[in-house]
């Protein structure tokens, strides 16, 4: 049992965030693996485990200047990772970005390739479709829980009414919401393995793409500042909150009564 | 350049089409000439009447696909079509179905997607907004060089709204075969939740971290219940189990726009202030002053949920109208 993880680096979203000179997400400041891939990893991991052989390793796109968040995939048990580098792939979009990590992926053999349902800094949530549809795999989105029925994948996919169980054949991509497992913290040995694992930083060249291949074809035309709410009063509660939540209430007529 | 065809992807629910599928026919008769809008399942005559009374041109049904995940096959029909019928744009809800044909049609076709927008206006082509940073900010976008553009539009951007009253005709087409293997749903799980619907619910009451425990969202649905509400929830405690992703408001969650929200120990990461935003009137309840929420607020209070909660909910059901 062969899985892949796509993993990606982001700004790290506790620190303030702002746009680049170009209109992109400023990605100068300190990267961090995705929390939501730390879930696709674990549960990589433990299909791994369960099935007895086999490993997880890593794929990812973008600046290879800085790969702490990758290594830290790498301590809590992948053993290895690809990384696809190259100034032309600034504001790529996710179709372009599918299509180099699809090219990454097919270069190693694999059973499953597991993701997050969509990062947390751009929330595009289209790329594990995108690279299911590339490789010609089914693909099992939105799961809450992964296991593997000898041939076949069975997820719980969410729903707006609970979950629908779904199989496909194997290989197959399966995305996962954060919260399907409990992450593993990485132990102090699984962060010294990390350091001697290998990480191949190769370029869309290497992977067989022409620059016509990976041109941006999205563009951002402008960034305005929203009409924005203005915050309203605010108090601390001394033991009054509950009276002025009430008149607040009786004000916007969903409590009936007020100034009788 | 005035955008004349437009498609949209029409997700079949209940026995129609669902709420996002209707608010894009409305917005594709806004900005396009006409409009197409494509579905399955096993009530095309009344999506028929759906889509035609919002305005759209034509009804193209794919029909009943069983229990497959429409994604491949949807895609697939899809961009058979696209050359003949050479849409424009083509709109599509960003439920976790339309994302997943969004992907495969976006490879298919050789285009880029966008998604999460918000908003639609007409430019050199058609540009998409997207909020960025909790909403603060809106970034315009577009393709170039790509045509059809798709646009994976997230629920509530646009009003639907009944300008015809006669079925838009519908053309039953057989489904493209997929040369991708299936993926298949086995069962399916419902979960059962009593209550306004939480997109409908003209009032939401949702709970957060600051609850503590799982045992304190328990004050969330009893508030949200006086108050005839739904109790909703933020990603981290959907996440932590405490309760099912149905609650979940938000980003991954549902959009909702009631006429009054009560976050109670939500700290409002812009993952869930996407979602709630919208609402007429908001409440914060939060121990920490400086959590983002309060600047989205009309009443923030800074105080205990454990204790402001038991008492709110005393002092509403010793009132006689709630």
């Amino acid at each position: 049992m062969n899985v892949v993880v796509c993993v990606k680096q982001i700004p790290d979203p506790a620190a303030p965030q702002s746009l680049d000179g170009e209109n992109r997400l400023s990605r100068t400041g300190k990267m961090i693996l995705d929390e939501a891939d730390t879930y696709g990893v674990e549960v990589a991991l433990r299909l791994v485990e369960a099935a007895g052989d086999g490993e997880v390793s890593l794929v990812s796109m973008g600046d290879a200047a800085d790969l702490t968040g990758i290594r830290s995939a790498l301590a809590m048990g992948a053993v290895r990772a690809t990384v696809v580098s190259d100034p032309l792939l600034r504001g790529a979009d996710a179709l372009t970005t599918a299509k180099v990590l699809a090219a990454a992926v097919k270069e190693g053999g694999f059973d499953l390739i597991v993701a997050a349902t969509e990062s947390s800094d751009g929330y595009t949530g289209t790329l594990p479709v995108q690279v299911a549809q590339l490789l010609d795999l089914p693909a099992l989105t939105f799961a809450t829980s992964v296991a593997i029925e000898g041939d076949h994948v069975v997820v719980h996919r969410q729903t707006d009414a609970g979950y629908d169980e779904v199989v496909a054949p194997v290989p197959a991509v399966v995305t996962v919401t954060a919260g399907v497992v409990e992450p593993r913290y990485a132990t102090f040995k699984g962060i010294m393995a990390a350091k001697s694992r290998p990480i191949n930083v190769v370029t869309t060249a290497d992977l067989g793409f022409a620059p016509e291949d990976v041109r941006v074809r999205q563009e951002i035309v402008g960034v305005e500042t929203s009409a924005s709410r203005v915050a309203g009063e605010k108090i601390v509660d001394d033991g009054n909150a509950v009276a002025r939540i009430v008149a607040y209430l009786e004000d916007i007529k969903i409590l009936s009564g007020g100034a009788s | 350049m005035s955008v004349e065809h437009v498609w949209v992807v029409a997700e079949p629910a209940g026995e129609g089409l669902s709420a996002t599928s209707r608010e894009l026919i409305s917005q594709g008769r806004r900005v396009g000439d006409r409009v197409t809008a494509l579905t399955w399942g096993r009530h095309g005559e009344r999506s028929a009447e759906v889509a035609g009374a919002l305005g759209a041109t034509r009804l193209v049904d794919f029909g009943d696909l069983g229990t497959v995940i429409p994604a491949s096959v949807i895609a697939a029909s899809l961009a058979a079509l696209v050359p003949s019928e050479a849409p424009d744009a083509i709109l599509i809800p960003a439920s976790p179905d339309g994302r997943d044909i969004a992907g495969r049609l976006s490879v298919m076709l050789d285009v880029p997607v966008l998604t999460n927008v918000t908003g639609l206006r007409e430019g050199d082509g058609l540009l998409s907004e997207h909020p960025v940073f909790g909403g603060t900010q809106t970034v315009v976008a577009r393709v170039r060089d790509a045509t059809p553009a798709l646009f994976v539009v997230r629920a509530k951007s646009f009003v639907a709204e009944v300008v015809a009253s006669t079925p838009a005709p519908r053309d039953a087409l057989v489904a493209a075969t997929s040369v991708t293997p299936p993926a298949t749903i086995r069962h399916s799980h419902v979960q059962e939740r009593s209550g306004p619907a939480l997109d409908d619910a003209a009032v939401v009451v949702s709970g957060g971290r600051g609850l503590g425990d799982v045992a304190s969202y328990a004050l969330v649905e009893e508030l949200a219940r006086l108050l005839h509400g739904a109790p909703g929830a933020s990603r981290a405690i959907v996440d932590a189990g405490w309760v099912p992703y149905s609650h979940q408001v938000g980003q991954t969650g549902k959009t909702v726009k009631p006429d009054l929200y009560i976050a109670c120990g939500i700290s409002g990461a812009t993952q869930h202030m996407v979602g709630m935003k919208g609402a007429a009137h908001i409440v914060a309840i939060n121990k920490d002053p400086d959590a983002p929420i309060f600047a989205v607020s009309d009443l923030g209070v800074v105080g205990d949920v454990h204790t402001i909660l038991p008492a709110l909910i005393a002092a509403l059901s010793a009132r006689g109208d709630s």
